[in-house]
């Protein structure tokens, strides 16, 4: 073991220049702001939104059941002015729901073909276009719902009426698969080699390795993969305020029109003067969105660990 | 030639930057900066006439930059409360508390001009036999408490149509419109909610076009071939009344309304003469082109 060196020792070692010192914790400190900036931005978002709806919470003339679980919405009526956003919150999930249903096989088999059975060749150009389908801005997407999706819905069920929930819901999956496929196939791609190779070692067919060792394998991915997709469609507005017709009501069919939170707080928001009554539920309306949001990612979270504990 | 990779990649990015520079210079001549802006907002009823007033006026003022967007009466009253236009177009009265409230944070009074009149339609399908409807029947269509949900309630078979349910078109609550139909036809009270609430007049007109089982209202001049303009009476039995110019005028026609504008004080400067020239007789012609009513030659501005 060699002597620790005295003061004057180490003072004669050559050494890097104070600036290089300076800048690289300068540097370090600017990451760490940057990774510590993302919780500030969040939480000063759910302040800002909090301390815009608080007051109408504890006004006496606001009920927070009825909010919830009322189904009228009349903010600007003359006579009775109730807020309902029961309605609202059930046209949300439905959209998702059904949007999820479509999105979720075709995104996965999407990423299990593009991971497992594509030729090499095609792979890239496949997965180029499918990102050029995330690429869309929603506007165009949820102009598609109201004049192609529409007719088409039309002549396919007969239904009466081309801009409602099937229409949403179509248009959302549209919107949700390449997130699905582009996580979904990373998580495949992260399954090492070796269990690929130790199954098909084993006798197993290409299908009985992917639903028996790839699936299982990479369930983690898969499910980060489904939830943000899930994330997108609930927090989409444009494309759901145009293409589901715009209704408040609670839907008894596939093909009757709702509406989302989403697109009744961009319709309504503008027109609320700054600080009334209908202004705050429109924010409270937010934080219902929010907290929506946070129960999906929670409750994605624990699912997440709980499968990794397994 | 530097054969180096490093040296290649300096050259193209000189060459690129070189490319870059001359693109840029050549945009055409550089635009003078607009004497004035003015910014208009408000009714979706107006929009497209407040769209072709800007463009008309920038052959007579081209100094002059009028800058224009929708979004409802409602957007515009709450913009001018704000105090960030210079004109509001309403196709509804400002509410006694707008007022108000204009007073409040601007300390300014709101000034209210006319400047067309609208007759507001409601229009079905082309195929629908109706040709008339008295205002109680459509209050018993849109109103919160209405009983008449299905066609055959109305004595009328769609033609080609499987389900008999009625498809309420409406608009969102910040649009005048909604307001107007609210307080004429229905009192007050609150429509019934399922209806579908469109962003604007031309997707009311578009849907109810799409929609065979579709009845909707919207303004008289978004009228397309697709659809049909029915006939109101005040009450069952009585004469009804078509949405025409001359009905507008004379008042015979229960949902003829005024178009507005509303400024913070007496508008100034370039303000002031484009409210003027959209009062006068060049302004009024466009708003006959767009399919409203004019104001009569004798209320109109001299220019």
């Amino acid at each position: 073991m060699n002597k620790p060196l005295d003061f004057h020792q180490r003072m004669r070692l050559p050494k890097r220049p104070l600036w290089a010192v300076f800048g690289e914790k300068a540097l370090e400190a600017l990451i760490r702001l940057c990774g510590v900036s993302a919780i500030i931005f969040v939480l000063a978002i759910f302040f800002f939104i909090f301390r815009e709806a608080l007051p109408v919470l504890f006004s006496g003339r606001f009920n927070i059941l009825e909010f919830l679980f009322g189904v009228k919405w009349y903010p600007t009526s003359a006579v009775n002015v109730r807020y309902g956003t029961w309605a609202l919150t059930v046209g949300s999930a439905s959209v998702t729901l059904l949007a999820m249903v479509i999105a979720v096989p075709f995104g996965l088999g999407a990423a299990i073909y593009i991971s497992e059975f594509c030729a090499p060749k095609i792979k890239e150009p496949l997965k180029i276009v499918i990102e050029l389908l995330a690429a869309i801005p929603s506007v165009v997407w949820g102009f598609i719902g109201l004049t192609v999706m529409s007719k088409l819905i039309v002549a396919v069920t007969g239904a009466p009426l081309g801009v409602n929930l099937l229409n949403g819901g179509v248009i959302l999956a549209l919107m949700s698969v390449p997130i699905i496929v582009s996580i979904g196939e990373d998580a495949l791609k992260a399954v090492p080699d070796s269990y690929r190779e130790a199954a098909l070692a084993l006798g197993t067919t290409k299908w009985q390795l992917v639903y028996r060792v790839l699936v299982p394998a990479a369930k983690n991915g898969l499910l980060a993969a489904v939830l943000l997709g899930v994330g997108r469609a609930v927090g989409e507005t444009m494309a759901v305020l145009m293409a589901t017709g715009h209704a408040v009501q609670i839907p008894h069919s596939l093909v009757d029109p709702i509406r989302t939170l989403t697109a009744n707080i961009a319709a309504e928001l503008g027109e609320a003067p700054a600080g009334s009554d209908h202004y705050r539920v429109l924010f409270l309306t937010g934080v219902l969105l929010f907290c929506i949001t946070f129960a999906v990612n929670m409750t994605a979270d624990f699912v997440i660990r709980g499968v990794r504990r397994k | 030639m530097p054969h180096s990779s490093k040296g290649i990649s300096r050259l193209s990015t000189y060459l690129f930057l070189l490319a870059a520079i001359v693109f840029l210079q050549c945009g055409g001549t550089r635009k003078k900066p607009p004497a004035a802006v003015i910014q208009v907002k408000g009714s979706d009823t107006m929009v497209n006439l407040a769209q072709a007033w800007a463009e008309e006026y920038k052959r007579v003022e081209p100094a002059v930059e009028v800058e224009v967007s929708g979004g409802g009466s409602g957007v515009g009253i709450a913009a001018l409360i704000k105090g960030t236009i210079d004109i509001a177009n309403a196709s509804r009265e400002m509410k006694a508390e707008e007022a108000e409230q204009v007073r409040h944070n601007t300390g300014k009074e709101p000034v209210e001009y006319v400047a067309g009149y609208d007759a507001l339609a409601v229009f079905v399908h082309k195929d629908n036999p109706l040709t008339e409807i008295s205002a109680e029947e459509l209050a018993g269509i849109f109103a919160e408490d209405g009983q008449i949900t299905r066609w055959s309630q109305l004595g009328v078979v769609i033609p080609g149509a499987r389900d008999d349910k009625i498809i309420r078109i409406s608009r969102q609550s910040s649009s005048g419109t909604y307001e107007f139909f609210r307080k004429r036809i229905l009192h007050d009270k609150d429509f019934k909610l399922g209806s579908c609430d469109m962003n604007g007049s031309k997707e009311v007109v578009e849907l109810v076009a799409a929609t065979r089982t579709a009845i909707g209202y919207s303004g008289m001049g978004y009228a397309t071939a697709g659809v049909k303009m029915l006939s109101i009476a005040p009450r069952k039995g009585e004469q009804a009344v078509a949405p025409t110019v001359e009905n507008t005028l004379n008042k015979t026609y229960i949902l003829a309304r005024s178009l507005q504008m509303y400024t913070l004080g007496k508008p100034q400067g370039a303000a002031a003469k484009y409210l003027a020239w959209m009062l006068s007789d060049a302004g009024q012609k466009l708003v006959e082109q767009s399919g409203y009513v004019p104001i009569p030659p004798e209320r109109r501005s001299r220019l």
